[in-house]
């Protein structure tokens, strides 16, 4: 399931636009219209992104009927930020053994007199 | 002298960048020549030594049949007689600079099978690898590793960690 929702929040996220809305949401609260200022594009086009970043949960909508202001979701880029951070910790932890290894074998090297390359 | 280039070797640590969009790339230094990391490998009794036996897991199975076409299997058995397997085949053998072989998990979680490409460069007694996998799809690639990757993971890493930190310190949370 989670993997599943990172699938969304990855794709979402895939998008330097979309990537951009994030950033300014960082900084609190925006209507779709304050959000398409910054941007080149037409309030459909910034709506249309906005769209995917709600699906998939990233972004949601204030309580002001009138400006429905979009804010920030932070927990599922948590979990994305953790996904990285596992895969690179999990391919360290086997380098980490692996330089164990390594050491080991350049002593028995050593011992055994061998300098075959 | 020479543990002080050993310790500059290991805070590199792992890298993690994608070269294209249906890739992955790992990077890292070892303080060793490259043919002993190549023995690392493809040795069965030593793969079984570090690749993916982290706490409680065992590489229990670990063939190899290192030839062009020829064929290597993993199975991993963990805690709660958990397992998991995979293999491939070796597409392209150069001892000891490059290594390239498919690979296919039993219970696999992206589409297609994926090509890891082993290259190993020795520079002073230092060995870098690079394992680069490449998916059959951006898709099955983004399975493994979705991020707004076009511009790499430190980017990305960066970037979430701004939103995050901004984002909780403007909650205060």
């Amino acid at each position: 399931m989670i993997s599943h929702r990172l699938d969304t929040t990855f794709a979402a996220l895939a998008d330097p636009t979309r990537r951009a809305i994030l950033a300014r949401l960082a900084s609190g609260e925006a209507s779709v219209a304050e959000l398409a200022e910054p941007f080149a594009m037409s309030q459909p086009a910034i709506s249309k992104h906005l769209k995917v970043l709600e699906r998939a949960g990233l972004v949601s909508r204030g309580q002001d009927a009138q400006r429905r202001p979009r804010r920030l979701e932070a927990k599922p880029l948590s979990e994305a930020t953790q996904w990285l951070e596992r895969y690179r910790r999990f391919w360290e932890g086997n380098y980490q053994r692996l330089d164990a290894l390594l050491e080991e074998l350049k002593t028995t090297q050593k011992k055994r007199g061998h300098t075959k390359r | 002298m020479k543990n002080t280039v050993k310790k500059r070797a290991e805070s590199a640590g792992t890298v993690v960048t994608t070269p294209s969009e249906r890739e992955i790339a790992l990077t890292r230094v070892f303080d060793a020549p490259r043919s002993m990391v190549w023995d690392a490998l493809t040795k069965p009794e030593l793969v079984k030594r570090w690749l993916g036996v982290r706490a409680g897991w065992t590489l229990d199975v670990c063939e190899i049949d290192l030839k062009v076409g020829g064929k290597y299997r993993y199975v991993w058995r963990g805690p709660n007689r958990a397992e998991m397997g995979m293999g491939g085949v070796y597409r392209e053998i150069a001892r000891p600079e490059r290594l390239v072989a498919t690979e296919k998990f039993d219970e696999s979680w992206y589409p297609g099978d994926a090509v890891d490409t082993t290259v190993l460069v020795e520079k002073g007694g230092k060995t870098t690898l690079t394992m680069t996998v490449l998916y059959a799809s951006k898709e099955a690639r983004d399975g493994v590793l979705r991020s707004p990757m076009a511009t790499g993971v430190e980017e990305s890493y960066r970037m979430l960690d701004s939103l995050l930190a901004s984002t909780s310190a403007g909650r205060g949370k």
